[in-house]
């Protein structure tokens, strides 16, 4: 076990222990990170990444701009082969299994990790058939199949009151929380077992904040949940285990409790109190 | 100083720029709105009745010489031009102002438009009796009805005119019925002929001979026989509508008093302008409109209608939109979204810019050199073999005029797609991408219905650029007179081959290539107007379309 937290990792010479292992010892794990480095080009953006996710718990991933947590998050369903200069060395284990491997169709991995992002997206499209994209691309063409899964899908991201009577009406007529429900409906409907949230909430009023974050509370039950903040207060709210990064390196990863009440390190409480920078 | 001062606070304001961007914008307007007034005024007003003037010219025995006819215009000119042109002119004279006449009958006097000098007209009236014939052959003629000769019958005075209308009306629709006939049944006929004569050629090339032959042989002679005998039978049809139509004739006066006999097979139309009322001179004027729009050209272009020229306008740019379409949108979601980004790449994209600028008539040399010889020849050798060396697509035709201006708009088409395609959010591609779509999916699924109003702006470019272009199409398939139009109801009833008319190549060959030089210049103001029209119609309609696009795809960033 002692091997996860190694090398020239800043935590394990300062920090001695795996603090950042037997946080989740007792959990089931989800994903396994092991000595992850990414590079864009000659910039390394992250450094001997070792971490594990815990099953049906939500993971929130805090520091400041630019230390790497959106880019880690888009690791974990494989959206960093879309840049081109992005080269990926260490492994990310899901179900045992490196997600990296030649024979990995990564179609159907996303399809197991769906991704919620920070400015809601949705298609051009009716309320409905957003919902039932991703149905319709596994090949899903019955009505009453479709109906269901999409009904159950807005009822699972708390909008099927606020839709139901205009679900042909379309998405771009909601508002953006509304907008960033449906998307996270979107992504439940084709029933993944992790949903990374890559700042949900950046670009909505407190109002439909509060009403996203219940919802992670009640998602934690089905799935898996990783979720990237800048807003302190919403990763202690919302997360079971935090994550705090700093420069594309993992500082310091722990039980949410501990981590905001007892940090283990001094750069962990400088930002977590504000002293940062 | 403190003006100094001024004057340059108020340049620094940014005023002078403002007044001058002002400026420019209004002239630019004016001018185009000048364009459109002229062509307007000048192109619709030529098909309003105009009166018919009844005055004398003293010759110069002092001789009054009757005239009747249209005023088409008034020019002033210095008298010494006048007088090294040849005629007499006062020598206290400056300035000569003369009129230039349409007196029609041709057929008498040689010429339709004669010019004369006011000073030497007498008094100008307007006699109601006065009338215009507009005739299949010869031009107008004006003068004043007689009598109608109805079967050798002569009807006179009142019931002449009303008689006369009936009788046109009559003559109008035996020339329909017999029109019908020879374009359509005929042309059936000769089709069916000509099939069999392939037919015979091919068992020429095959190299049939023996009992297969005679036996083929007999039945194609068989074929040909009834094919003959419905000839025949047309022909008679025809004969006998053709006896009918030479029944009626129009004796008329022409303004020197010259009678003569008008066949009314022979006339399209006649009016008394001097009588008409404002709802007749409407009348009037609308049914010319009509005719010109849905009519076919008569007398070398210069008289009767343009339908012919529209039809090909359109349906080449149709077929044109249906060929770049497809490859241009195709070419840049290559260029864009699968590509190789480098180099070559950025050599390929400057080529294709570029290509928008070469001049079009550079375009009509490549297709006529490759489409029309290379490709259409090809295509007769391997499918046409027995109709050589009479070509079928190896001759300039409709297909090549489009197949060439899909390549002339190609880099418009590219061009603003992929601008298009820049312009999807990323966010969007990696929201579908996210939920396990491939690639394929998402391009297919949500970035091209996303920039579909782009293609159609490119499109409407297209449309815009090809309905006028006229260079490259004088090569490879438009003609001054097409004998049919490239749609009609013989298999396989779109004619790709048939050579076409076109509105922008009308206005040349009638504007510069007419030997009627007068009678010519107003169709040339309304097959303008008329093209810019349709232009206008094909882009609304493409607007129209894309904004429907737009508010169904409306994106995040409107």
């Amino acid at each position: 076990m002692t091997d996860t937290a190694s090398n020239s990792n800043l935590a394990a010479d300062l920090f001695g222990d795996d603090r950042q292992t037997l946080a989740i010892s007792n959990e089931q794990v989800a994903i396994e990170v092991r000595n992850l480095d990414l590079y864009y080009g000659n910039d390394q953006a992250l450094k001997n990444i070792n971490m594990t996710i815990a099953h049906k718990r939500v993971t929130a991933f805090i520091g400041p701009s630019g230390c790497g947590k959106s880019t880690l998050l888009r690791c974990f369903n494989r959206m960093n082969d879309l840049i081109d200069i992005c080269r990926i060395e260490g492994e990310i284990l899901i179900d045992g299994k490196n997600i990296h491997d030649k024979d990995v169709d990564v179609a159907e991995h996303r399809r197991r990790v769906g991704m919620v992002f920070q400015k809601p997206n949705p298609f051009p499209k009716s309320i409905f058939e957003n919902v039932a994209y991703g149905l319709r691309l596994q090949g899903v063409n019955d009505k009453r199949k479709l109906a269901e899964v999409v009904e159950r899908a807005l009822r699972g991201a708390a909008l099927w009151d606020e839709v139901k009577d205009r679900l042909e009406d379309n998405a771009f007529g909601l508002s953006g929380g509304q907008q960033q429900r449906l998307v996270i409906a979107r992504a439940i409907a084709i029933e993944p077992e992790v949903i990374l949230l890559d700042e949900p909430c950046s670009a909505l009023d407190p109002i439909s904040t509060a009403k996203v974050e219940e919802l992670i509370a009640e998602l934690k039950n089905d799935y898996t949940i990783v979720i990237v903040t800048h807003n302190m207060q919403q990763a202690a709210r919302v997360s079971d285990f935090t994550a705090y990064m700093y420069l594309g390196e993992l500082i310091e990863f722990d039980d949410t409790a501990r981590l905001f009440t007892n940090p283990a390190r001094k750069a962990t409480e400088d930002y977590i109190t504000g002293r940062y920078g | 100083m403190s003006e100094s001062k001024r004057l340059r606070a108020w340049f620094q304001s940014g005023d002078p720029w403002v007044w001058l961007i002002g400026g420019g914008l209004a002239i630019s307007l004016i001018m185009v709105v000048g364009l459109l007034v002229l062509i307007a005024v000048r192109g619709f007003g030529h098909f309003w009745p105009q009166p018919i003037v009844a005055t004398a010219v003293i010759e110069a025995q002092g001789e009054m010489q009757p005239l009747l006819g249209v005023e088409v215009r008034s020019e002033t000119l210095p008298a010494q031009r006048i007088r090294e042109s040849g005629e007499a002119v006062p020598d206290d004279q400056l300035l000569v102002t003369r009129t230039l006449f349409k007196v029609g009958n041709r057929d008498l006097i040689g010429r339709d438009f004669v010019w004369f000098m006011d000073a030497k007209l007498g008094e100008r009236d307007y006699p109601d009796a006065a009338m215009m014939v507009e005739r299949r052959e010869w031009g107008n003629f004006y003068g004043y009805p007689v009598a109608l000769l109805r079967d050798g019958q002569r009807v006179e005075g009142d019931a002449l005119w009303p008689a006369l209308q009936q009788a046109i009306t009559r003559a109008n629709g035996l020339h329909r019925q017999i029109q019908r006939l020879e374009k359509v049944e005929i042309g059936r006929i000769n089709n069916a002929l000509e099939a069999i004569r392939l037919e015979r050629r091919r068992l020429e090339l095959a190299g049939v001979d023996g009992a297969a032959l005679s036996a083929a042989e007999a039945d194609l002679a068989a074929r040909e026989q009834v094919l003959d005998d419905q000839f025949a039978e047309i022909q008679n049809e025809r004969r006998a509508l053709l006896d009918q139509s030479e029944r009626d004739r129009l004796l008329a006066r022409t303004a020197e008093g010259r009678e003569i006999e008008i066949a009314l097979a022979n006339i399209v139309m006649a009016s008394q302008n001097n009588r008409l009322g404002l709802f007749g001179k409407l009348g009037f004027y609308f049914s010319r409109i009509h005719e010109f729009l849905t009519g076919f050209p008569r007398e070398a272009n210069t008289e009767g209608g343009i339908f012919p020229a529209i039809f090909g306008t359109v349906t080449m740019v149709l077929i044109m939109s249906v060929m770049v379409t497809p490859f241009g949108v195709l070419a840049a979601i290559y260029l864009r979204e699968y590509a190789r980004q480098g180099t070559m790449l950025k050599l390929i994209r400057v080529s294709v810019y570029n290509l928008a600028g070469v001049p079009s008539i550079v375009f009509g040399v490549f297709g006529l050199g490759f489409f029309v010889y290379l490709l259409g020849g090809t295509i007769d050798d391997l499918f046409y073999p027995e109709r050589l060396p009479a070509p079928t697509f190896g001759t300039p035709g409709l297909f090549w005029a489009s197949l060439t201006l899909a390549l002339l708009t190609l880099p418009v088409v590219i061009v603003s797609t992929e601008e298009g395609l820049a312009r999807i959010p990323r966010t969007i591609r990696e929201g579908s991408l996210a939920l396990g779509a491939t690639k394929w999916e998402t391009l297919w699924k949500v970035v091209v219905p996303l920039s579909a109003p782009a293609m159609m702006t490119g499109l409407i470019l297209a449309v815009a650029r090809a309905a006028g272009e006229v260079a490259p199409l004088m090569l490879v398939g438009v003609v001054k007179l097409a004998p049919s139009l490239p749609v009609d109801g013989q298999f396989p009833y779109v004619h790709m081959e048939r050579k076409i008319m076109h509105l922008g190549f009308h206005i040349y060959d009638v504007g510069f290539q007419s030997p009627n030089v007068e009678a010519a210049r107003p169709l040339v103001y309304a097959t303008a107007l008329t093209l810019v029209l349709l232009i206008l119609v094909l882009n609304l309609t493409a607007i129209a379309i894309r904004n429907r696009l737009r508010e169904k795809y409306r994106s995040q960033g409107e």
